[in-house]
């Protein structure tokens, strides 16, 4: 057959729906923003600076490793980016340059990269980075002395450190609207409660998080802190309160979904999400830390490989049990 | 095609397709070089039982080897210019029969025998039928066949063929029904159609069953378990319980048949233009596509796509030469231009996959498998064999990853392994 156009051929199906990651990423990024610029309007440059530094160094972190390993660069997904971001949500604003490039590099090196990349990570990079900065400069993370020398027209001290120290008496002092409107002092992202619910409702709506595992997440939260309340309401705070301070809400639909670490079955995120809301809380009433929250997500993501087996029987397959 | 929608809060529903009411069936001329396929193999030191230069007729039976039972129907009267091997799909091989074609004289073997309307008459002379007619399942004694189900459904997208069939040829349905259920054996005949195209068909020898209109439903597997309520196991065929499925074009046509006593050939399907639009058309079986693009003005250019079939479950072909089949249900045309490469990217385990798998299929674990060539452990604990190759997976992917290609590529790898294995046994 001489002189023959070439025909594409490849095999069913030919379409595709349009979806890509950097569309993901960037949806991400622009949910997580209005609480970003709260906390920039709250604490001023130094947050400013944790947030670009953050995001740049993340991004150049993964391209320093993509030219390592002599493959090809990742950084047009986006994904870098919003790992940077979210460490930046978790990090006070006051937090030193070093420190911000150090959780950035434990974060895209040690918590992504070296599994292979984006898809490959068993745990949140980001809460990767943060946690190995908290276990070894404890005092960054330390809200209120971060925050000495702001002054806020609001009461200024750490929500759930107060609880911690100074008991149920202190929980008083905070108004919870004001909370949820951002009258809280805590890390960049995680103070406008308000925010972060509009924009996880977003993503949610849109399909880019999963909604079951930040719905159980948050209902199991709920659930465990108001038995704590009614076990003894002179000790624990109630369920609104650990809903509202904290990075309960930055966790439930920010931290907690991101998608390699969380199971994709049904069953496994109800557990999932279930079992983090319900250790945030353990953490936080009985535990030696005043918010859970990013370890609770990195223990659970320790269990995603086995709850996520949990799976309905395919078509066309025989129950082995039966 | 259907893009991602804005609220995405469930996985994305493709429905299909219903035909337009008042949709005209185009009619194409009979070509001047009929192709004709024989699924065997092309064998350079056989001897076929018929030559380059020989006349055939139309209706005629054409056999290529003497121990082969499969056999052709020439659907043209004229002069075979050429015998020839076809390479297809996954190295498979065809022999392609070009005929030169003269004016019609019609083959009177079927005629005299179409008196008796049996299962025997289908059997020697209807398997090369519009619709084709799976014969073999029927034949084969190891299949014990008791229920037939005709699908009056289209199992791919933007395919209105066998809607059409339904709507216009009820009365050969009706007869090929009847012919169907003296097969001994037959116990039970159930016709499926759309949901929503339910009006009263009145007694036409089978039962009447309604399929979702939602993708992929109309896929075999997935038909006997709306209709039967019963599930084709894992990497087995629906004959194995028992069941056949059969396109209602094949029913149809075996009705046709008998009530005119001659072999149809012409062909239904829906061609489906690079910008979407659809149109029915008819053609002898045996017609190149070339000839049928040219009938509507369609430009294939380098780098286009032709499909037969539809977009989510067809099979491209490399050749504008390659001729209309009795199985040619669509003929689709992409451009270049729409067509999208595939990504090396890896899976992010978004779970879209699963969400969408009509066979609850681990998608996300089994693609991780299939990336590793562990194809042994992705059919033993992922699943692999449960998929029926809708192509959903691969349609939502988010990091375009080649997921049914993969999938593909496997169930093949493991049909060498083990045809090797037993071999070597």
């Amino acid at each position: 057959m001489p002189n023959q156009k070439k025909l594409i051929v490849s095999h069913a199906p030919f379409c595709h729906d349009g979806s890509n990651i950097s569309t993901r990423s960037n949806n991400i990024m622009l949910a997580a923003l209005p609480a970003v610029l709260h906390g920039c309007y709250l604490y001023g440059f130094p947050a400013v600076g944790v947030v670009a530094l953050s995001i740049s160094s993340a991004i150049i972190w993964e391209y320093l490793i993509n030219l390592l390993t002599k493959r090809p660069a990742t950084i047009g997904d986006g994904n870098a980016a919003v790992i940077g971001m979210m460490v930046a949500m978790l990090f006070p604003a006051t937090t030193p340059w070093w420190a911000v490039i150090t959780g950035t590099f434990v974060a895209i090196v040690v918590g992504k990269q070296i599994y292979g990349g984006i898809g490959g990570n068993p745990f949140n990079p980001a809460l990767i980075g943060i946690a190995i900065l908290m276990l070894s400069w404890k005092n960054i993370f330390d809200i209120d002395q971060a925050l000495l020398n702001y002054e806020f027209n609001f009461a200024s001290a750490y929500p759930l450190v107060a609880l911690k120290h100074y008991g149920v008496s202190s929980v008083d002092s905070y108004n919870l609207a004001g909370i949820l409107m951002g009258n809280q002092t805590g890390s960049i992202g995680s103070g406008f409660g308000l925010a972060l619910a509009l924009g996880g409702l977003y993503l949610i709506l849109r399909g880019f998080i999963r909604w079951e595992i930040s719905l159980s997440f948050l209902a199991a939260l709920l659930i465990t802190s108001l038995f704590f309340q009614l076990y003894d309401t002179g000790k624990y705070a109630g369920p609104l309160f650990h809903l509202l301070t904290g990075n309960t809400l930055l966790g439930a639909f920010f931290l907690a979904t991101e998608d390699s670490s969380s199971p994709a079955n049904f069953i496994p995120m109800i557990i999932y999400g279930a079992g983090t809301g319900l250790m945030v809380m353990l953490i936080r009433n009985i535990g030696g830390h005043a918010d859970g929250v990013v370890f609770a997500i990195l223990l659970m993501n320790l269990t995603n490989p086995l709850i996520d087996k949990i799976r309905p029987k395919a078509m066309g397959k025989v129950n082995s049990h039966a | 095609m259907k893009k991602r929608p804005f609220i995405c809060l469930s996985e994305p529903h493709l429905e299909y397709d219903v035909i337009e009411p008042g949709c005209e069936l185009n009619i194409i001329p009979v070509p001047k070089k009929a192709v004709l396929f024989f699924g065997t193999a092309y064998d350079k030191k056989g001897s076929p039982l018929f030559k380059e230069g020989d006349r055939v007729k139309t209706g005629q039976k054409l056999i290529l080897y003497a121990d082969s039972e499969e056999y052709v129907i020439s659907t043209v009267t004229g002069t075979i210019s050429s015998v020839s091997p076809y390479a297809g799909d996954f190295g498979k091989s065809y022999t392609s029969v070009q005929i030169d074609v003269s004016e019609d004289e019609t083959d009177d073997a079927f005629e005299k025998v179409s008196a008796e309307q049996s299962i025997e008459t289908v059997k020697n002379y209807l398997s090369y039928l519009p619709g084709n007619l799976p014969i073999k399942s029927f034949l084969d004694p190891g299949n014990k066949i008791d229920t037939i189900v005709i699908t009056g459904v289209d199992s791919d997208l933007l395919v209105v063929t066998s809607q059409y069939i339904v709507n216009s040829k009820m009365e050969h349905i009706i007869k090929g029904i009847k012919i169907l259920r003296s097969i001994p054996g037959i116990n039970n005949i159930v016709l499926a159609v759309r949901r929503d195209s339910l009006h009263g068909y009145g007694n036409i020898g089978a039962e009447v069953k309604n399929i979702s209109t939602r993708y992929p439903s109309a896929f075999g597997q997935l038909v006997i378990k709306e209709s039967l309520g019963r599930e084709v196991q894992a990497g087995k065929k629906p004959e194995d319980i028992g069941i056949c499925v059969i396109n209602a074009e094949a029913v149809a046509s075996i009705g046709i048949a008998f009530s005119n006593n001659t072999i149809p050939t012409d062909k239904i399907f829906t061609l489906i233009n690079k910008d979407g639009t659809k149109k029915l058309v008819s053609a002898r079986i045996g017609t190149p596509i070339s000839d049928i693009l040219k009938a509507f003005n369609i430009t294939l250019n380098h780098g286009d796509r032709l499909i037969l079939g539809g977009p989510m479950a067809g099979s491209p072909v490399y050749s504008e030469d390659y001729p209309v089949l009795p199985d040619t249900d669509a003929i689709m045309v992409q451009d270049k231009n729409y067509i999208q490469p595939f990504s090396d990217y890896p899976c992010i385990n978004c779970g879209d996959c699963i969400r969408i798998c009509p066979a609850n299929i681990p998608v996300n674990m089994l693609i991780r498998y299939l990336e590793a060539k562990m194809y042994q452990q992705a059919a033993d604990e992922y699943d692999l064999y449960s998929c029926i190759e809708c192509g959903l997976c691969t349609y939502v992917c988010v990091s375009k990853m080649p997921i049914s290609q993969y999938i593909r590529l496997a169930k093949y790898e493991l049909a060498g392994i083990n045809t090797a294995e037993a071999a070597n046994a």
